[in-house]
């Protein structure tokens, strides 16, 4: 079981990701820089948060265009386990493999904060080994993660269970309270909480483990 | 560009003297280039001309000192093969003419000290202080300068991927037009893995690396060596321009080029950018360096050899790599994305050899520029100070009042809206963030967690600069001992007005003494810093600010927090209820802001006590006997006992004390520390050893504050009651008035 961590110029929460993967998790992850055109072994990919290329233009609209992003495309439509965290998240909807925008937080300041977030669903791999309804303490930290997208889109989200997690006390305007959404086919989400920062017990909370826990779970079934 | 007219020597703002001096170093006049570069590497900024001198009445060395000062940050041993860079330093200036960029390019500039030594940044902290945001005629601006500052650092730390962990947020009107912006950045490395910035062996090659040069911040040394006047808004062009994303890949490429072993020196371009980084690196390795500026990258056409020398633009490195190995160098900065790009080499005659196209426009022994700035022993008389000793009558017309305004009070209030705005979890370090004591950083590596905690205090200070920084050191030292770190080593910045008033000059003396008779006696030797003056805009300077940031050790685990955890606990106040008089009232929050006075001495310090109260309060706390500590500073007991209730869990406090009820409240006495236990015999015990007072003042409660005197109600109210204007001042007063 192997966790590959992207890494574009600009990330900055690489290290966090690989680290709770790791160490944490005691699962194996390695680093995969951007100008790669395949992601190698690994079993499932982490889009980790950060500036990507500045970040400069749009959040995630530079990566996109790198090399590993057809990589993961290939992977995500080949069924694989893609999470998108923060600026990663940023990145997946840049890239249509999720849907909705992500824009600048409501009161216009980047939030450094621990949230509570709900459950919404388990019906996906990331979050399987979670309860529906509970409550996880997570934090945020980002200047532009106010999700919109279309009504229909929303309808659609909100039809088809792909909402996984909702702010209980919406911090940054996203519409439906959305902290995190799931594609079509479930395997890819993406969320602007950071879950790695959570998976410590020195860093006040662990809930956010469910989320690498549930994605190993979710490949040793396939195994 | 003709003969060097006295005019020209004045606005590059060298005396005839000092003019006259360069003459002799060299032997003849000097190019106009080179009198730029004198003009940098001699200012106040880079020369530290005026201090110098009383600088090195500082203690500098301890076993665990690795790196003092001289370097681009101090170094200490952590153990276990690893070591910890840190310094602080200042961004005033340009943070006044320019809040976004000129606090955003101070955060760059003290991470690339920390980075270029092979450290990888792991925190920083910030120490503020702004003019009152609610004043009538200055308020607006005061507001837009800390928004602008706060989103400044913010920019650039988020975006580097560096936490900002904690720090201190300061308002007095001195500050109106000199608004202090003081940074210190902290990095982790291994012990055998320091690079240094020297320049060593014959023929090396001199490597550029990073941003193009452009013609920003040319003379920003310099503006940082004298006082505002109504035209320093001309100087705008100045500050710099800051991209934290270049500096993140300039991070990342140096320390993997660093791993390449090629690199023999590396130095960062900061203040007086090529000039600095080429002479400095030469001087420290007794050689000398020649470059060709037609090598530099550029991006602007057209630039004098004047204007590349003095070019402030951020984000570049200066490297002397082992001849024969550049292209393992060059290909880590190729991956990176980045410029690196060989300009010249290392030479043994001593010389900084700067050529244009061929042609030599500058020639300069580097030890003249870096070592040889003239030192000044400036007059001084009897420290500035127009404050009266004896302060008002006066009497409290509700104390519970008082405490919520002070609690609502600038230097008191949350700073949530502040810190909020920082990533200070990046890295997953951070096992106590902003509103501690002090912060805390796990490192991964060993097992071991560091402590940081910044203080300084400008009122104290006003009234007695060498009380004042002994107290700073005193209360940095504590606020690590109350989350049970012992402090280890110190930085200092020391934001003063102009030095050539000797009533400014006397300030900085004694407070410099009285920091490093302080440092002395903690143990907590300065290992660099910065010293800023000429904090003055149309003749009216700066209380005395000297900061201090102090780094302590710990073993790793889960923080003691301030909050009460429990009702029904025991509180005790470690250092008892302490003393005071009219006199020493007079420096308190509550003369500030209930009598808007000041008055008087700042509160009496006795060393030896606060050395043992520190002691006991680390024993006590690696124990596991608090379940929650914090210190007494800003307002005295009563804020202190605020803070720690709101958790939700208060206390009731029955005391038995003479002090009239306003000073047993809100005296700023040191020394002492609140905790909460459910083991107060053997609290007790442990501060008995170290012949500390342990008063056991009263016991926790849900959801009330209440303090008794004597069995007289001096405060009884619900938490929520002083925790509402507590958390809601700051962003009130920065939203309610727009613009």
């Amino acid at each position: 079981m192997k966790f590959g961590v992207v890494v574009f110029p600009g990330s900055n929460c690489d290290h966090d990701a690989w680290y709770a993967a790791s160490h944490n998790l005691g699962h194996r992850a390695e680093y995969i820089w951007h100008d790669s055109s395949s992601l190698g072994d690994a079993d499932a990919v982490i889009l980790p948060g950060g500036f990507s290329y500045g970040d400069y233009l749009r959040c995630g609209a530079i990566a996109k265009f790198s090399p590993v992003m057809a990589a993961v495309k290939r992977f995500a439509a080949e069924g694989g386990l893609v999470l998108g965290i923060c600026n990663g998240f940023q990145i997946l909807v840049e890239c249509g493999l999720l849907p909705g925008a992500l824009i600048r937080n409501r009161g216009l300041k980047f939030i450094c904060r621990q949230v509570e977030l709900r459950t919404e669903t388990t019906d996906s791999p990331f979050t399987a080994r979670g309860e529906r309804g509970r409550i996880l303490r997570v934090p945020i930290a980002h200047g532009e993660g106010c999700y919109v997208a279309d009504e229909r889109t929303l309808d659609e989200l909100e039809a088809e269970d792909r909402v996984v997690f909702r702010y209980v006390d919406n911090p940054n305007g996203s519409l439906g309270d959305i902290a995190g959404v799931l594609n079509r086919q479930r395997n890819v989400m993406g969320m602007m909480p950071h879950p790695e920062r959570a998976s410590d017990p020195l860093m006040g909370s662990t809930d956010g483990r469910v989320v690498l826990e549930s994605m190993a779970a979710a490949l040793a079934a396939v195994r | 560009m003709g003969a060097i007219t006295a005019e020209l020597v004045a606005t590059h703002q060298l005396s005839e003297a000092e003019y006259a001096r360069i003459v002799e170093l060299l032997g003849r006049e000097p190019t106009y280039t080179e009198l730029g570069i004198f003009s940098v590497m001699w200012s106040e900024h880079c020369s530290y001309k005026s201090s110098r001198l009383h600088l090195k009445k500082l203690p500098t060395r301890s076993k665990l000192v690795v790196q003092g000062p001289g370097e681009n940050a101090g170094i200490i041993d952590i153990g276990d093969g690893y070591a910890i860079a840190f310094k602080i330093e200042s961004h005033n200036h340009p943070s006044f003419i320019e809040p976004f960029q000129g606090a955003a390019t101070g955060v760059g500039g003290i991470l690339r000290d920390i980075f270029t030594m092979g450290a990888r940044p792991i925190a920083v902290l910030d120490s503020l202080r702004f003019g009152p945001l609610d004043a009538p005629r200055t308020g607006p601006r005061n507001r837009r300068i800390l928004a602008g500052v706060v989103a400044g650092i913010a920019h650039y730390g988020n975006c580097f991927g560096v936490p900002t962990v904690g720090g201190e947020c300061v308002f007095e009107p001195c500050y109106n037009g000199n608004p202090l912006v003081n940074v210190l950045a902290l990095g982790v490395f291994k012990k055998d893995e320091i690079f240094y910035a020297r320049a060593r062996g014959l023929g090396n090659p001199v490597i550029y690396v990073g941003a193009k040069t452009g013609r920003d911040g040319i003379h920003g040394a310099s503006m940082a060596s004298a006082e505002f006047t109504e035209e320093s808004k001309q100087k705008r062009p100045n500050v710099q321009v800051g991209d934290p994303f270049m500096e993140k890949l300039l991070l990342e490429a140096c320390l993997e080029a660093m791993r390449t072993g090629a690199i023999v020196g590396i130095q960062d371009m900061g203040a007086a950018g090529l000039t600095c980084s080429t002479c400095e690196m030469g001087s420290r390795g007794g050689a000398g360096i020649e470059i060709e500026l037609a090598r530099v990258p550029q991006r602007e056409t057209g630039m004098t050899p004047y204007e590349i020398m003095l070019s402030e633009s951020q984000e570049r490195m200066l490297l002397v790599v082992e001849k024969g190995r550049e292209d393992e160098v060059f290909r880590v900065y190729r991956k990176w994305g980045l410029d690196a790009v060989t300009i010249g080499e290392v030479t043994g005659d001593g010389l900084l050899r700067v050529k244009d196209h061929g042609k030599v426009v500058a020639e300069i022994p580097n030890r003249a520029l870096a070592d040889e700035a003239p030192i000044y022993d400036r007059p001084r008389t009897r420290p500035l100070r127009t404050a009266p000793m004896e302060g008002p009558e006066f009497a409290s017309r509700s104390l519970e009042q008082d405490l919520a305004v002070l609690l609502g009070s600038g230097d008191i209030a949350n700073t949530r809206w502040i810190w909020e705005q920082y990533d200070y979890m990046v890295r997953t370090n951070t096992t106590q963030g902003p509103g501690g004591d002090a912060a805390i950083l796990r490192i991964k590596e060993t097992g071991a967690s560091v402590a940081i905690a910044l203080d300084g205090n400008g009122r104290y200070c006003y009234l007695d600069p060498r009380e004042g920084a002994k107290l700073a050191v005193a209360e940095c030292c504590r606020n690590l001992s109350t989350v049970g770190a012992l402090p280890v080593a110190a930085t200092n910045c020391l934001n003063f007005g102009n030095p050539e008033r000797p009533e400014i000059m006397a300030q900085l003396v004694e407070a410099i003494e009285g920091m490093g008779e302080a440092c002395a006696f903690f143990e907590t030797p300065i290992t660099g810093g910065n010293v800023s003056l000429y904090n003055e805009t149309l003749g009216e300077g700066v209380y005395p600010t000297p900061v201090v940031g102090i780094v302590g050790l710990m073993k790793t685990a889960a923080p003691v927090t301030i909050h009460f955890k429990q009702p029904g606990r025991a509180l005790m106040l470690l250092g008892g209820l302490g003393n005071c008089d009219a006199t020493r009232f007079g420096s308190s929050q509550y003369a500030k802001v209930i009598l808007k006075q000041l008055w008087g001495l700042p509160p009496a310090l006795d060393m030896e006590c606060e050395r043992r109260v520190q002691a006991a309060a680390r024993e006590i706390v690696a124990a596991g006997l608090a379940e929650s500590a914090h210190d007494l500073s800003d307002g005295g007991l009563a804020v202190a006992l605020a803070e720690c209730s709101f958790g939700g869990i208060g206390a009731a406090l029955d005391l038995a004390s003479d002090l009239r009820p306003e000073h047993l409240l809100f005296h700023e006495g040191p020394s002492r520390i609140l905790i909460s236990t459910d083991r107060p015999d053997e609290v007790s015990r442990m501060a008995r050893g170290h012949g500390v007072e342990a008063l056991i003042a009263g016991v926790t409660m849900e959801g009330v504050v209440r303090i008794g005197n004597r069995g007289q109600v001096l405060i009884d109210c619900a938490i929520e009651r002083l925790r509402e204007p507590w958390d809601t001042a700051l962003e009130a007063s920065l939203s309610s008035h727009a613009g």
